[in-house]
């Protein structure tokens, strides 16, 4: 009985991944790389994880995808997978909005949490995706984040989060703002009960998110050239009236600065995620 | 309460002659001894802090300043925070905990600066740690927004267990102008912004994000120091024995559910 429905189960996050391997969508057969603007078959380029085989780009890609590439297969589990925004400032347009943005994506918001293994060791992991509004986080993201970590301190499990976002979710005003302190306020609990955090930053991850849960890893991992900052460069060009430097914000100078443990590239994110499980894996205790 | 428009309330809140963090500690306390830099690297005068007494008790007070004059202003970079100032507010909130006292904020700014350096030194790492770290400490907490309380900047000073807000400020994910230059690309658009942003006190009150609103004299607390000193003296008082009841081990708990159930009414669990 349980094969089958760990069949199923594969199966369920295979489709969502191979249905968001249409990132970037430009082109059906072909993508051009924005950085060194080589074109790579679309169907090279998913097998070669969204990694430029050229220069090495590692292009946006998509939180179940992301989640197949991380997870021991047939071990995904999703939480709260139907739990929305409800627009709670009534603002102008947003719920059409969140309506297109369920439609193009097949999310329900801009995070997708799970619990499932890596390399056969149970975490409770979330996904943030940047196609569904930026990866903005509304009180629904804030409030799935929050759960995740709630049921895993409950469970000993330890907390694997991806970032991508664009910072606070603007239609949703105060309530957005609050969702920092509301996950900060969970992640210091769970650090409190000797819970492990890993805060993996892609690109982008600003605002917000840069200013609660993605700064408070015990370990801090990032993508190579993922733009990672508090302000968005185009805020800050405007205040200092000048141009910012090459590589400024990007996960290789926040690695210089101090606020970054290691760049992991994409290829070896699961084996590197499996090695720090192993090495916080406290005898029988589940972490 | 008067019939302001947000957009009337946000320019009272950015008055130049608006009571600050300064104002309130000469008025409010006595004995204040400042305490400056964050160990680290730098002194932010954007936030002053240190410890005094109010009614004659020990506390921890801390405020973003935007300062009086041009100079001043300059000095205290408009209110806009750096990484060192929250460093240094979380240092000498660290020292309140391990001493007792309770800690008041009072917070008035645009925003933490969006700047070259504050980046490099991880803004967005010294705001989240305060986050984390005022979200367990386990001496009673009082927020007050004076002003202008903009993004991750104010709310940094901002996780209190009670969160007390003056009538005519306001208090919003990003001040209006960077509202309408992000959602529409056009800073001018402020006004409608401020429409739809839902940032007044009696607007936050609605959504439980504060839990009370002080009043202000007609046309803002700048028309009448005094009185306005004299009312929030009041509600300080009110919050903090209500607040001194409660033990210290329980008092982070509470803290906990209040900022847990923000947002409750956000989202949708089809679950």
């Amino acid at each position: 009985m349980i094969p089958v429905f760990n069949k199923r189960r594969k199966h369920m996050l295979a489709m969502k991944a191979m249905r968001e391997g249409q990132i970037p969508a430009a082109s059906p057969v072909e993508v051009t790389c924005p950085k060194c603007q080589t074109a790579t078959a679309r169907q090279q380029l998913s097998r070669n994880q969204y990694v430029c085989p050229n220069c090495g780009h590692h292009f946006p890609i998509g939180a179940y995808f992301r989640l197949s590439l991380i997870l021991d297969s047939g071990s995904f589990r999703e939480l709260d997978e139907n739990l929305t925004s409800a627009d709670p400032m009534e603002f102008p347009g947003y719920s059409e909005k969140l309506d297109q943005c369920r439609q193009k994506t097949g999310l329900s918001e801009a995070v997708v949490t799970a619990t499932g293994r890596i390399e056969g060791r149970k975490v409770a992991v979330a996904v943030l995706d940047s196609r569904f509004l930026m990866g903005s986080m509304s009180a629904a993201v804030g409030e799935k984040v929050t759960r995740l970590i709630e049921h895993a301190t409950r469970n000993r499990l330890p907390v694997v989060i991806f970032s991508a976002s664009g910072g606070a979710r603007m239609q949703e005003g105060i309530l957005s703002l609050m969702q920092m302190a509301k996950t900060s306020a969970a992640l210091a609990r769970h650090s409190q009960k000797g819970g492990l955090f890993i805060s993996v930053l892609t690109d982008p991850t600003t605002g917000g998110v840069t200013a609660s849960f993605a700064s408070l890893g015990d370990i801090t991992l990032a993508e190579p050239g993922a733009l990672i900052g508090f302000a968005g460069p185009r805020v800050i060009e405007q205040t200092i009236g000048q141009k910012l430097p090459e590589g400024f914000q990007r996960a290789e100078y926040l690695e210089e600065h101090g606020f970054v443990d290691q760049i992991v590239p994409r290829k070896q994110m699961r084996a590197v995620l499996a090695q720090l499980l192993t090495l916080h894996y406290r005898g029988g205790a589940a972490q | 309460m008067s019939n302001l428009t947000p957009a009337q309330r946000v320019t009272i809140a950015r008055h130049e002659g608006r009571p600050g963090v300064a104002d309130y500690i000469e008025h409010l306390f006595t004995d204040f001894f400042e305490q400056k830099g964050d160990r680290q690297c730098r002194e932010d005068p954007s936030i002053l802090g240190g410890i005094a007494l109010f009614h004659g008790k020990p506390v921890t007070v801390i405020g973003t300043r935007k300062g009086k004059n041009l100079q001043e202003n300059l000095k205290c970079n408009f209110g806009m925070p750096g990484p060192e100032g929250y460093r240094k507010a979380l240092r000498i909130m660290k020292q309140a905990e391990k001493f007792g006292r309770p800690i008041l904020t009072f917070i008035d700014t645009p925003g933490a600066y969006p700047g070259l350096e504050a980046e490099a030194r991880g803004q967005g790492e010294a705001i989240a740690r305060n986050l984390f770290e005022m979200s367990q400490l386990s001496v009673p907490i009082v927020a007050v927004i004076t002003g202008e309380g903009n993004s991750g900047g104010a709310l940094a000073l901002g996780v209190a267990d009670t969160v007390l807000m003056l009538e005519n400020a306001v208090y919003s994910i990003l001040s209006p102008e960077g509202f309408a230059s992000i959602l529409w690309k056009d800073s001018s658009r402020s006004g409608e912004a401020c429409e739809l942003m839902k940032l007044t006190a009696e607007d936050l009150l609605e959504q439980k994000v504060i839990d009370a609103i002080i009043p202000e004299p007609e046309g803002g607390a700048h028309m009448d120091v005094e009185a306005q000193m004299a009312a929030v003296d009041q509600a300080l008082t009110a919050a903090l024995n209500s607040l001194q009841k409660i033990s210290d081990i329980s008092i982070a708990g509470q803290r906990y559910k209040k900022f847990r159930a923000m947002g409750g009414n956000g989202y949708y669990d089809g679950n």
